[in-house]
């Protein structure tokens, strides 16, 4: 056998080594009703310290990032520009209200642990942004996609989808760094970008997607991933990061080729969002992450009450009863791939190596706890009516507005 | 007819919901991929379903079918023998004020005794067209009534 031959046996069963790997993961995760994220997170950090497949790093690379680009693109498309435009008026004070309890306590914790500025915002993306895979497996799993309080979750979770649109790229400037202008620049293209992309959905999608439309699945999934693709790539060379072009690629689609296009890309994005998650826990210095879980875990109850505080809101303002406020409050707790997406960015810049592990045990807390409070959010508000009792000398008041 | 609350589920599809008149709230959402929810809500928590049934597209039909709503398209022309019932096909005039308003909203059953049991659009038929479909200027009316209500659909599609 020669050389090339060896390389490419030894990269393929490396690969076909990995994947079964995360395939009985994957597997558990379905049976246990755990989301997979944390769970390939876990794999990844025992990959990294010395697990028996030593993956060339490169091949993981690639794959990460088309994953990051088909995460994005399908977190686009999920929202018609209809959907978004019409929640962006209706959703606008929960959205704020989401972004100021929830981002503030990361950015607050950067602050404190003295690291750079940019840094302690990344660490706040980290911790506002909910997980919308987990979320929309949990209201399906638990049966409460019909539920009153719903409507307010999901607006939540299309407001900070947009908001990623913005904060992505504004972020992404400001590590690039080269002062305050060059990055207000950088965030007006963003921004502009991003309202163009809305505009141009809403009144060139049903023509450039008749455009692209084509009967077959192949010309289809051809023509759709190089468009993807080209934009990120585009978007990657002006700074404004490929996760933001493969997301306003999403945007724009619309249709029925982005119903087709939901379903061709969906086994590829399960496919390289694992490469991803893999590529994101190998980049980290996977040592640091015991360490940092006591700190990551006082992180979680302080952002997961907040989070609770914040579906709390959003359902009452729906005149949702307080059982379903709780609910709602409980489904939003899980964080993932978003912020998985956010820290990684700072990875890859290099600033603050602790921010990586620390996002990673984060995330690891949130995405397990956040299903079991969701699962157990009649028993929360039982809690937290007891607490008030302690604490307030009057009956709760809750108590009368169920009736 | 009971008043229907449409709700937009951005990423999912759309709800709609009613009260019984024993008071039960029931629910259907027509997901994005085609399949649809029938939601029970629960009496003690009415923000939460007590039961959700997973209806694909056939079961939807078997379903609707079972109501009734089949029953009577198919049973049109047994229907035209009923004393005190008739059936009629009604054009929908442009310059009536119920083109382009939905067919839930016009309150027909209640107010005329007559329904509409089929809607004849370009050429294709829509049996038991839902509430929430709207009227247009060419769309043909199958109504089924009293003689009067049909008279009265006439004069509401018609614009006259």
């Amino acid at each position: 056998m020669d050389a090339a031959a060896s390389d490419v046996a030894a990269v393929l069963t490396q690969l076909g080594a990995v994947a079964v790997g995360l395939a009985v993961l994957a597997r558990l995760g379905h049976r246990t009703g755990v989301s997979p994220i944390p769970l390939y997170l876990l794999a990844g950090v025992a990959l990294s310290a010395g697990g028996p497949i030593d993956l060339s790093p490169g091949l993981v690379e690639i794959g990460g990032q088309i994953g990051i680009v088909l995460l994005l693109v399908l977190l686009g498309l999920e929202y018609t520009g209809e959907e978004l435009s019409t929640s962006l008026r209706a959703g606008f004070p929960a959205g704020i209200v989401d972004l100021v309890l929830n981002l503030t306590p990361g950015l607050v914790l950067g602050l404190l642990l003295g690291w750079d500025p940019v840094a302690a915002l990344l660490l706040g993306g980290v911790t506002w942004v909910s997980s919308s895979g987990v979320v929309a497996k949990l209201l399906q799993d638990l049966d409460r996609v019909g539920n009153r309080e719903t409507p307010a979750i999901l607006s939540i979770l299309v407001m900070e989808d947009m908001a990623m649109a913005v904060y992505l790229p504004a972020v992404a400037a400001l590590l690039v760094g080269g002062g305050v202008a060059a990055a207000v620049g950088s965030l007006a293209v963003a921004v502009g970008a991003a309202g163009v992309a809305l505009v141009v959905a809403l009144r060139f999608g049903p023509l450039i997607s008749r455009v692209i439309f084509h009967r077959s699945d192949e010309v289809l999934l051809l023509s759709t991933f190089g468009l993807l693709l080209l934009v990120a790539g585009l978007a990657e060379r002006l700074q404004v990061s490929a996760a933001v072009g493969a997301f306003l690629v999403g945007i724009t689609l619309s249709g029925q080729v982005a119903e087709r296009a939901r379903g061709l890309f969906g086994p590829l994005r399960d496919l390289f969002a694992a490469a991803f998650f893999l590529f994101f826990a190998l980049s980290i210095d996977a040592g640091e992450i015991p360490g940092d879980l006591p700190l990551a875990c006082g992180l979680a109850v302080v952002t997961m009450a907040t989070k609770i505080a914040t579906g709390w809101w959003a359902a009452r303002r729906a005149g949702v009863g307080p059982r379903g406020r709780v609910r709602a409050g409980t489904a939003l707790v899980a964080r993932g791939e978003f912020s998985i997406v956010i820290a990684g960015l700072g990875v890859t810049a290099g600033v603050q190596p602790e921010l990586g592990p620390l996002a990673a045990a984060y995330v690891l807390v949130t995405a397990l706890v956040g299903p079991l409070l969701a699962r157990g959010s009649d028993a929360l508000l039982a809690l937290i009516r007891a607490l008030r009792g302690v604490f307030t000398p009057r009956p709760a008041r809750e108590g009368a507005e169920t009736s | 007819m009971s008043d229907v609350t449409e709700t937009k589920l951005p990423g999912v599809g759309v709800r709609h919901d009613f009260t019984t008149h024993h008071g039960d709230r029931i629910g259907m959402i027509a997901h994005r991929a085609g399949h649809r929810d029938l939601l029970l809500y629960d009496r003690d928590d009415p923000d939460s379903c007590g039961q959700v049934v997973r209806l694909e597209e056939d079961d939807v039909r078997t379903l609707a079918d079972l109501l009734g709503a089949g029953h009577v398209t198919e049973r049109l022309t047994e229907l035209q023998s009923v004393p005190g019932l008739s059936i009629d096909w009604v054009p929908v005039d442009g310059g009536s004020a119920c083109s382009g308003r939905r067919i839930g909203e016009i309150g027909l059953r209640e107010d005329l005794g007559a329904s509409i049991v089929a809607l004849v659009r370009d050429g294709e038929t829509i049996p038991s067209p839902p509430p929430d479909l709207t009227l247009r200027q060419g769309d043909t009316a199958v109504a089924v009534g009293t003689p009067e209500g049909i008279r009265a659909m006439h004069a509401l599609l018609q614009g006259d």
